[in-house]
């Protein structure tokens, strides 16, 4: 474990990381249409302010030596409970920056995309309020100390995804899509309440050295219950199984949003949670294992959930859902897995951003089409679309040597040195990620046209291609420049711990192995989508699989069988149990009340001689008792 | 005082006897007298010779500043008041004495004979053996009024004071319920105008003024219409006595006047 | 004679007057019956305060024709209240704890 050390110099900044997109969501959301005029240039601003902090942090944090690199921003004391207490602290060490780098970086760049894309719709400044509030939210999810931090911008981020989700607020779809990712999220959210409560009962601490140093010497049923709800709450945020039924409907929000989302915010929370708990997932085996079947599970349901999409947002969200099952998978196998998973998680944010740009780009000529059986042939028209396309297809695919090739091999090679059923899982993985990838290439740029009558494709403005174009870079070049000479390793090895995986087979090998599958999946989607003529309408005759990966496989299904259909029979039940019994008591004592007072009341006739005829009858029953009794 | 009634002895003298045997008759028959009256005003007078008799026992019974108050308070202002509400609420209204009310009369005779029976069986359980009399109890203050002035006076005087202050609080709420608040303006000449043409029956010129042509001008004589005949209308109503009267005319002819009445 | 007949007659004038009240429908009327039964009252202090030889018994009786005054006052004026919304003194129409 490092030491920590207070902020001083340019580290006592690390607030304005979050200070300044806070600023400009509170701006843009809370001055109204005032301003409308620049408001998306404040967001952008915004952004672009935390970048230059965080590149600055960065450099300043290189020129320190690699145990004395994390610090503690004090900001102050959130509550004190007698020995319980919980400051807002900014803890920024080398798992953190590589976090912020990427948020602030390809958050700026998908700002700088969102003002092409949003130009025109009348809502750019609230959608840039939203952006900010999201990336605020995230850069505090990572910049936390503490738990209790962490969960404010856990909360934030399931917030703004929600507002973001539902942006098109006239749409009927979004509604219910953002509902769905909120209310799943929730799901994941008890996990992370319960996490935290149980480090309250078991510590008496929440910070993360506190937990950290308390983790070894706990019991292995505390630390594994921890680790499991810290993984619940991951599948939450991160979409994996068993939770990933939000992520796809999550496409109803703007296509930046959803480059975000999947990109350098939300998904990627949960593999830093569980990278950052390292200590805890360490000391608890069978947690890490939960980890690694997650992964798994995810990995594979991802690749063939998007083998059969037509909606290419869709597609690019199972390829999503692997890919963080990827990561999943990675932090699981523990000293070996974590830089490896950090690695491909920040070669994922270049190339998966640029995917979504592109596929931006794309909806953006097509009067934002999204069915991909009405695409093809889009090279033609879209050239730097194509080419930072492509380049992020060939470097999510892992062909050498782009970023995808030097970030996953690594997680392969790690995982087969766990277990060749792992490592197994992981190159069928990667083989359905090439053959899905090349399907949305293929159908999208290439083959013949198949466009509706009315769309005229053209190439989309400068300030949307040009993020593009960097992040085609990025896709390129960050892979080899993060695993060069054990770059990524050595820069994280304080915080994570690192080892390097020892297998049967030898590296270069399991490449050749992976890249032989990786070629299968190619030439499989050459020979399916661009040999064959694509329908213009999905055909209904298919197989079993592809139905069930059209319906997600039918996670929605399980989720309405299992949860959603008793819940509704358990309300009626309830709501008849209220209706007939508790409401009929309470109704039936009234009803019966109400008669006796009904007869009762005929004995009030209103003459003053009644009454007066009853005060003296009484008058004489009392005096008769009295008689009697002296008797 | 005690030169006319020998009271508030010790003994009960046969004079006495003789006094309460009248004395008795009379208020029980003026209490009976005044539930049995139908009208409200024979029913005043009955308690009124009630309430006087009682004045007469107080007298009898060495309390003879009672009896003056009894006189004064009772038959001089409460039966004034309640004569004074009388005749501002209708005088002549007589009471149905057929009940309406399903068993009450019955119930009453019930109660009332019960009440009275066991007010008799009670004090008939009492023996009195001695009567000590007053006149022990006043004697050092000089005479009954003397005795009573200082027991108001002094063991009293809060009480006293305190029934001044009820006194004043009943003459406060006697004002407050019987003012009434003008809830619309005061019709104007216009308006009652207005209102007669309106009205069918209410004739449209002044009434004929009584006494016109006949032989005097006293209001209760009807004036003469063209042909002779009497305006009864002319005669202001408090004197529309019903029936028919006979008038003699300034030139000597007789005249028959018929009022018709109808009941208030 | 003994003096307890004044006590008699004190019982007899009182259940006159309840039975009055009980039996008379205008309200003047039960209003006299009222009187009569606090004079039934009264005339039993008088003769009390002579069997007894103390005083306290006339100025007691005193202060029932006090307060009987403050009541008649007040009834009165009740009567001609009611009299005045409803044109009639008859209790038996002033029945409006009925509804």
């Amino acid at each position: 474990m490092e030491t920590i050390a207070a902020a001083s110099g340019i580290t006592s900044l690390t607030w304005l990381l979050i200070a300044l997109p806070v600023a400009g969501a509170l701006i843009l959301l809370g001055s109204g249409r005032r301003t409308n005029a620049f408001g998306h240039l404040l967001g952008v601003a915004t952004i672009a302010g935390s970048f230059v902090v965080a590149v600055l942090l960065w450099l300043n944090m290189l020129g320190k030596s690699s145990d004395q690199r994390a610090t503690r921003d004090f900001l102050f004391t959130w509550m004190s409970l007698g020995r319980f207490k919980v400051d807002v602290a900014l803890q920024l060490d080398q798992l953190s920056m590589a976090f912020v780098l990427l948020i602030t970086g390809v958050g700026l760049l998908i700002h700088i995309y969102a003002v092409g894309y949003m130009h025109g719709d009348d809502g750019r400044r609230r959608f840039f309020g939203y952006l900010n509030l999201f990336v605020a939210s995230m850069l505090l999810l990572v910049l936390a100390d503490s738990f209790a931090l962490l969960y404010v911008g856990w909360e934030g981020v399931g917030l703004a995804s929600y507002l973001l989700i539902g942006y098109y607020q006239t749409r009927e779809s979004a509604g219910p899509a953002a509902k769905k990712a909120f209310v799943v999220n929730r799901v994941g959210d008890i996990g992370m309440s319960v996490a935290i409560m149980v480090m309250f009962a078991a510590f008496g601490t929440v910070t993360f050295q506190g937990v950290f140093a308390a983790a070894p010497s706990a019991s292995t049923g505390i630390v594994t219950a921890i680790g499991f709800a810290l993984l619940l709450a991951a599948c939450g945020k991160s979409a994996q199984f068993p939770l990933q039924s939000w992520l796809l409907d999550a496409m109803e929000g703007p296509t930046p949003v959803s480059a975000l989302i999947h990109a350098a915010t939300m998904v990627t929370a949960g593999v830093y949670l569980i990278a950052r708990s390292n200590p805890i997932f360490e000391v608890a085996p069978n947690a890490q294992m939960g980890v690694i079947v997650v992964g798994v599970i995810t990995l594979l349901a991802g690749g063939i959930i998007a083998s059969a999409k037509d909606d290419i947002k869709k597609a690019l969200a199972g390829s999503t859902m692997s890919a963080i099952g990827f990561m999943m998978l990675a932090v699981g196998l523990g000293k070996s897995g974590y830089v490896y998973a950090i690695a491909f998680l920040l070669a994922h944010g270049f190339f998966k951003a640029g995917l979504f740009l592109g596929a931006g780009s794309v909806m953006h000529g097509m009067n934002d089409q999204v069915n991909m059986r009405r695409f093809g042939a889009l090279r033609s028209v879209m050239a730097i679309t194509t080419l930072t396309f492509g380049l992020g297809y060939l470097a999510i695919i892992g062909i050498p040597p782009l970023a995808g090739y030097f970030t996953k091999d690594v997680i392969i090679e790690s995982a087969m040195a766990r277990n060749p059923i792992i490592g197994t899982a992981a190159v069928i993985g990667a083989g359905l990620t090439a053959f899905y990838m090349s399907r949305i290439f293929f159908m999208t740029f290439i083959g013949p046209k198949r466009w509706t009558q009315d769309v005229h494709p053209h190439e989309s403005p400068v300030v949307m291609t040009a993020p593009m174009v960097i992040l085609a870079i990025g896709s390129v070049a960050s892979g080899y420049l993060l695993m060069r000479n054990q770059t990524l390793q050595r820069w994280l090895e304080p915080v994570t711990g690192f080892t390097e995986p020892d297998g049967a087979l030898r590296p270069l090998v399991l490449t050749g192995i992976t890249l032989a599958v990786v070629a299968l999946g190619i030439i499989a989607a050459v020979v399916l989508f661009l040999r064959r003529p694509i329908p213009e309408t999905a055909p209904s005759k298919v197989s079993v699989l592809v139905s069930a990966a059209r319906r997600d496989l039918y996670g929605d299904a399980f989720n309405e069988a299992v949860f959603m259909r008793p819940g509704q029979w358990l309300t009626r039940s309830l709501v008849w149990v209220d209706n007939r019994v508790i409401d009929g008591a309470v109704n039936g004592v009234a009803a019966g009340l109400g008669g006796l007072s009904a007869r009762v009341r005929r004995t009030q006739t209103g003459y003053t001689r009644s009454y007066s005829l009853v005060m003296l009858s009484g008058a004489l029953l009392v005096i008769v008792l009295l008689w009697i009794v002296r008797l | 005082m005690n030169g006319i009634v020998a009271a508030g002895t010790a003994t009960v003298s046969s004079g006495e006897t003789f006094g309460f045997w009248i004395l008795a008759v009379l208020t029980v028959g003026g209490a009976i007298g005044m539930i049995a009256s139908r009208k409200a005003v024979h029913s005043a007078l009955w308690i009124a010779l009630t309430m006087v008799s009682l004045a007469v026992v107080y007298l009898i019974n060495a309390a003879p500043f009672l009896s003056m108050v009894q006189i004064i308070v009772y038959t001089g202002a409460v039966m004034m008041l309640f004569l004074f509400v009388l005749m501002l609420i209708g005088v002549d209204a007589s009471d149905s004495l057929v009940e309406t009310i399903k068993g009450q009369r019955v119930a009453a005779i019930l109660v009332g004979l019960g009440f009275g029976l066991l007010l008799l069986i009670g004090i008939g359980g009492l023996t009195v053996n001695t009567v000590v009399g007053l006149d022990a109890a006043t004697a050092p203050a000089g005479g009954n009024l003397q005795a009573v002035a200082q027991l108001i006076f002094g063991r009293y005087v809060l009480a006293f004071e305190v029934t001044s202050a009820l006194l004043i609080t009943a003459a406060v709420g006697a004002i407050v319920y019987t003012h009434r608040e003008r809830l619309v303006g005061k019709p104007t000449q216009a308006m009652i105008s207005r209102a007669r043409f309106k009205s069918v029956t209410a004739p449209r010129s002044p009434l004929p003024a009584p006494g016109v042509f006949a032989n005097h001008n006293a209001v209760d004589t009807p004036a003469l219409l063209p042909d002779g005949s009497p305006a009864t209308q002319s005669v202001p109503a408090p004197f529309q006595v019903e029936g028919a009267r006979t008038f003699t005319t300034a030139d000597g002819r007789s005249i028959t006047a018929d009022f018709e009445q109808e009941k208030p | 004679m003994n003096p307890m007949n004044y006590i008699y007659l004190s019982a007899a004038l009182f259940a006159i007057g309840a039975f009055g009240v009980l039996f008379r429908r205008n309200a003047i009327v039960v209003f006299m019956c009222i009187e009569l039964m606090l004079n039934a009252a009264n005339l039993a202090f008088v003769v009390f305060a002579r069997i007894n030889g103390t005083l306290d018994g006339q100025v007691v009786a005193f202060f029932v024709m006090v307060v009987a005054a403050a009541e008649v006052v007040i009834g009165l004026a009740i009567i001609m209240a009611i009299f005045a919304t409803r044109r009639s003194a008859s209790i038996d129409e002033a029945n409006l704890l009925r509804s």
